[in-house]
């Protein structure tokens, strides 16, 4: 099992943003997590990649508890993560964005950089060919030597995925990926997601976007009040009574 | 080289020719030469100033302290211990370096504002410390014959011109670690931080760290100014200290440009210089330089070498689009993941570029 979740919870004050979620991701699918807005998807989230500590609850990645470890070492560790709304550098070019990625997987120190040192050198190749790689898997090489500030959302969100995949991560965490990015375009960006497992990457994601979850994950767990409410392939999410009341709300028109 | 084609480095390199040739000019005029040496004395502090607010994007009011403490480590170690003057350099540079270690453990846990206040404060420590501990720093006598560095019979360090030369030369390496600082990972590093640490975070910067460092070779940088300076200067008293003295070498970084190679440079020269022309105004000059400081921050906020780097940028912005359809079709589609080519036509497709490769 890649990521292990058990009885993962979080108060602030008196209110449970999340509370005893179970999860398991399996390597090389895409799971996805749903729910209405202040269910806690981003709460969750924030617990995995260490934004938060959990006040109760473990995870454990590849087997080793992270449940305490800080959002550095989770990506040295091998999760990377995007963001809800999209966190690029803007006075930079995609390029040195997507490179700014490499900076977990470089191991040469000022001392190399200034003497030059093979090692500086083999490692700044190497940096730009992945960087250039991670933005061509994205489909937005064309972009690099533009401003993150000048180029559309959908290449800003393109972008935040290349720089992650460049912390070459086993496992990705997408905060709504497709927010933002018309819903022409949301079939293109889902294949970009659904070929990251091929990659060697899972993918743990957040969306609204109920017809681009169907066609995506393998398994969904959806979310209300910061529990869990159920979880499954698409199919049976889609049957799932409860999930209809709550998420979907074809219901409540007959309730009221 | 790859490098001379590239406008900001043949810049950067222009001006330090330009100083560099200063004593075939003035090198008769011992006073004017010292001026110019005093400057780059505080140019090195700068160049400090410039890794933890122009890269890291801290702003540190402790760099005037570390000056003095680099500066009465060389004087009083040379005076009344009779070290050599490489000896109390090499503690002095080594002292601060820990000095500002130390320091940026507990500032640190303080950010922006908070950081700002809390280093000034330590700068007010070190001054305060300096010009009130009579037993061992002398106090307002200050320190007299802070000893020039030996070079056996090689070079006569008391020659103005020699002296001009080892600071230049010391100036040069700390402008070479700047340009490899910018163009290597750990300068990525530290810029990541000063655009934003939660997004340095999550894409596994480690922030604390990486502040602590860029904190420490700020001081180290501001020792090996403040050591030059005692031997230049010879005489140094606790102004070498004061928070005044930060506020100057962040003057000079702002007018030169934050963030760049060539800035503290070409910021501390040229203030300097003004200074020196409007000396007989006194206290009265900063009636002249305030507007120009406030001009220049209302039109080149970036400084004078960001405001030219501007323009280069621009002009090869340019240039790549001008290059369009002349290699479009080197590029090879078929690699590009499998959405890449649902994306082809788009207009954006036009600007490709050719491959940058250094």
């Amino acid at each position: 099992m890649l990521l292990e979740i058990r009885g993962l919870g979080k108060r602030f004050g008196g209110l449970d943003a999340v509370k005893n979620i179970d999860l398991d991701v399996q390597a090389g699918q895409v799971t996805a997590v749903i729910g209405p807005n202040g269910a806690g998807k981003s709460t969750l989230f924030n617990l995995i990649h260490g934004f938060y500590r959990p006040t109760a609850g473990s995870v454990a990645f590849n087997g080793r508890d992270i449940t305490q470890s800080s959002p550095h070492n989770s990506v040295n560790g091998g999760i990377a993560r995007t963001f809800q709304t999209t966190h690029l550098f803007d006075d930079s070019t995609l390029l040195e964005n997507v490179l700014a990625g490499r900076i977990v997987r470089s191991k040469s120190t000022v001392f190399d950089a200034i003497f030059h040192t093979p090692r500086h050198r083999r490692e700044s190749a190497l940096n730009h060919d992945k960087a250039l790689e991670a933005l061509e898997f994205c489909g937005v090489a064309e972009f690099r030597h533009d401003l993150a500030s000048n180029v559309p959302q959908e290449v800003q969100k393109r972008t935040a995925v290349a720089m992650a995949l460049a912390t070459e991560p086993e496992l990705m965490l997408l905060d709504e990926p497709a927010g933002g990015i018309p819903e022409e375009e949301t079939t293109d960006f889902g294949n970009l997601i659904r070929s990251l497992p091929s990659r060697g990457v899972s993918v743990l994601l957040v969306e609204h976007k109920m017809s681009m979850i169907m066609g995506l994950a393998d398994t969904i767990l959806v979310l209300d009040h910061g529990q869990k409410l159920a979880i499954g392939s698409p199919a049976e999410i889609q049957s799932n009574p409860d999930v209809i009341r709550a998420y979907l709300g074809t219901t409540k028109d007959e309730e009221n | 080289m790859n490098g001379l084609k590239n406008p900001r480095i043949l810049g950067t390199l222009a001006v330090l020719l330009v100083v560099a040739l200063t004593p075939i000019a003035f090198g008769d005029e011992a006073y004017i030469m010292r001026v110019i040496t005093v400057g780059l004395c505080s140019t090195i502090a700068v160049y400090g100033m410039n890794i933890i607010l122009g890269f890291t994007g801290q702003l540190s009011l402790a760099q005037g302290g570390f000056f003095g403490i680099g500066a009465y480590a060389v004087g009083l170690l040379t005076t009344d211990f009779d070290w050599s003057f490489w000896q109390a350099f090499l503690v002095g540079v080594v002292g601060t370096s820990a000095i500002g270690y130390l320091s940026g453990l507990i500032a640190l846990r303080t950010k922006d504002e908070y950081f700002a206040i809390f280093t000034m404060a330590i700068g007010f420590i070190i001054y305060l410390t300096i010009s009130r501990w009579e037993a061992v720093t002398h106090a307002h006598s200050g320190v007299n014959n802070v000893k020039f560095p030996a070079a056996g019979d090689l070079v006569d360090f008391s020659n103005p011109t020699a002296m001009f030369y080892l600071v230049f030369a010391i100036l040069l390496i700390c402008v070479y670690i700047t340009y490899a600082i910018r163009r290597s990972s750990v300068g990525r590093t530290l810029l990541t931080i000063r655009t934003s640490e939660d997004l340095a975070d999550a894409i596994g910067v480690n922030v604390g760290l990486s502040k602590q460092l860029a904190f420490a070779a700020s001081a180290f940088f501001g020792g090996i100014g403040g050591g030059l300076y005692a031997s230049v200067v010879g005489f140094i008293g606790p102004d070498a200290a004061t928070v005044d003295k930060t506020f100057e070498f962040l003057m000079f970084i702002l007018v030169g440009g934050m963030g760049t190679v060539a800035g503290p440079l070409v910021g501390t020269m040229i203030v300097t210089f003004l200074f020196e022309f409007f000396q007989d105004f006194q206290a009265y000059r900063f009636i002249v330089l305030g507007p120009i400081i406030i001009a220049l921050v209302i039109f080149a906020p970036r400084g004078i070498v960001g405001y030219l780097g501007g323009f280069v940028d621009k002009r090869a912005r340019q240039r790549r689009i001008g290059s369009v359809g002349a290699n479009a079709s080197s590029r090879p589609h078929d690699s590009t993941g499998p959405e890449a080519s649902a994306r082809t036509g788009t207009s954006a497709d036009n600007v490709t570029t050719t491959e940058e490769k250094n």
